[in-house]
Formats: structure tokens, sequence, C-alpha cells
């Protein structure tokens, strides 16, 4: 036999340029990226409009959030805090009582969130769920109001 | 001077870039993992809240900033300004017979006046939109004391 010489080739992969394409796919998320807020109240809407049961304003808590920030509950000024422990005698009458939510056009959205994230904590707060959280908007209150034939 | 060759032993500097790579692919498959694309940049003071639930990937956006300016986007492109309320109620319109389970985000400034808020809910309920998230901050302890 023959002992031929042979020049071994090792076969390697080139990663010489591979740091440079990773810094610059670092670069190009780091710069894009955020970190938005991801989270939020959710609000369901009624599925169909015409199988909402109208809701009276005696049958239920109305909640009024004011112009200057202040709360009204049924016809009563109330702080934030207090809501709750009211809301929690009515329910003790009437698990099914709904709740109103009624805000002034010209009071801040952050008034009304504040109120309205109130609400949602009744579980945790009183341990009782509100079944019906309402919020109708200026055009549903007025279309009530022309309906009873109120100014 | 006496120098003796060959005795000399020469050490060089070395920056030890092995485990680089491991970091670099580290980071890069962080950041591809938490990358997503913000369809709406508007700058709100968004108010803070106690409750808050996930919002779903591709949520269709409302925003409305500090001066009262509406901006809309399906959750896929950029968020356009509109100029009316009917617009608003189109698009939500467009955007729920298109998926009539789309979830909407209102991304609204805690500033801006319940007005304004009042009417972009009117054109969804109207559209007949099945779930609003209000978009919030985590509220904490410390901003209760505050």
């Amino acid at each position: 036999m023959l002992n031929i010489n042979k020049k071994e080739i090792e076969s390697e992969i080139f990663t010489g340029s591979m740091a440079d394409i990773s810094f610059l796919l670092i670069i190009y998320f780091m710069v894009t990226s955020v970190f938005s807020a991801t989270k939020g109240l959710d609000f369901q809407l009624p599925k169909d409009e015409t199988n909402t049961p109208e809701i009276k304003r005696e049958d239920s808590i109305d909640v009024h959030v004011m112009a200057n920030g202040q709360i009204q509950v049924d016809g009563k000024d109330m702080p934030l805090e207090q809501i709750l422990p009211y809301i929690a005698e009515k329910l003790k009458q009437n698990p099914d009582k709904p709740v109103i939510l009624r805000t002034d056009p010209d009071a801040t959205y952050g008034d009304m969130i504040a109120v309205f994230d109130e609400l949602r904590q009744a579980k945790d707060k009183i341990g009782m769920n509100i079944k019906t959280i309402s919020i109708p908007t200026q055009r549903e209150i007025e279309n009530i109001w022309s309906l009873i034939g109120a100014q | 001077m006496a120098i003796i060759r060959g005795r000399e032993r020469k050490t060089e500097a070395q920056i030890f870039t092995a485990s680089m790579a491991d970091i670099v692919f580290l980071l890069i498959v962080f950041f591809v993992l938490t990358y997503n694309v913000e369809v709406d940049r508007t700058q709100v003071q968004l108010p803070k809240t106690w409750v808050r639930t996930d919002i779903p990937k591709e949520s269709a956006y409302i925003s409305i900033d500090s001066d009262g300016i509406v901006r809309v986007s399906t959750g896929k492109e950029m968020s356009l300004p509109v100029s009316s309320d009917e617009e608003v109620l189109s698009f939500a319109a467009n955007v729920v017979a298109s998926d009539p389970n789309k979830p909407f985000v209102l991304k609204a400034d805690k500033g801006v006046k319940y007005d304004r808020v009042d009417k972009v809910l009117d054109a969804l309920k109207q559209a007949k939109a099945r779930v609003i998230f209000l978009l919030s901050e985590q509220k904490t302890v410390e901003d209760i004391n505050r």
C-alpha cells in the first residue's frame, strides 16, 4: 500500500460575523421594544340590546359622579370608601340589585374610573358580588328621560 | 543590561469571549419573546386601578389624549386620528363586522373630560361591541398615601 500524504482540510463554519449579526439584532430589539401597559378594567356590554332588561332607577342603586369629583349615591353625598358598605346593605335586601354608574360630562375620566374600580372590588371588600354594573351613556340617559316625559 | 534570550515568557493579554455568544443569544431570545408591536403610541397619563385583567393580543385600540384627540387602530396597523364621533362609530362598526367578538381597548388620559369618553363609549355601544377594556396602570399603596 502506498502511503500518500493526504492534505487534511477541516470543515468549519465561519462564525466570525455571528457576533456582529447578533449585536445588530440586540440593538434592533432594544430600540424598538416598548413595555406598554397590557392590563385594564374589563367592561362587558350586553350582547343584544333588544333583550336587555330596562333598569328602573328606583330598582337600582344610583351612583352619580359629579362634575367636581364628588360622589352621590341615591342622591346622598358619600366619600368613595363608604359606597361599598352602603351597597352591601342594599344587596342584603336584594342581591340582584343593579348599580347604575352615571358620570357628569364635566367630570374627569379619572374620577369615573376610581368609582368603577371601587365597585369592581365589591367581592374582596364586602364579600358580595354586584351582578350588574351599568354605565349608561349620556344619549341613553336622555332617551330614558324622554321616554318618561321628564325634562 | 543583560537579557537572556529565550528565557522570556510572553503572556498575551486576552479577554475571554467564548461565553459572549451565549449571553448575546439569551438577550436575543428575551427580546424576541417580550417583543410586541405597540399600535398606539399616544402619550397619556393612565388612571390607576386595583382591578386589572389581561388584554387579549390584537385588540382594537381607541385612544383619547389629554387634548381630547381620538385615535383609532384595528390592532394591526398604527393608530390614526379621527376628526369626528361619526368616524369612531364607522370604525367600530367595521371592526365588529369583521370580527363580532373583537375586544376594544380604551386608552384615555385620566384628566380628559368624561364627555369625550362618553361619546366613544356610545359609539362602541351602537356598533355592538362586546367587551371594552379600560386601560389602566396598577394602583399601589403609595398612591393612596400620596
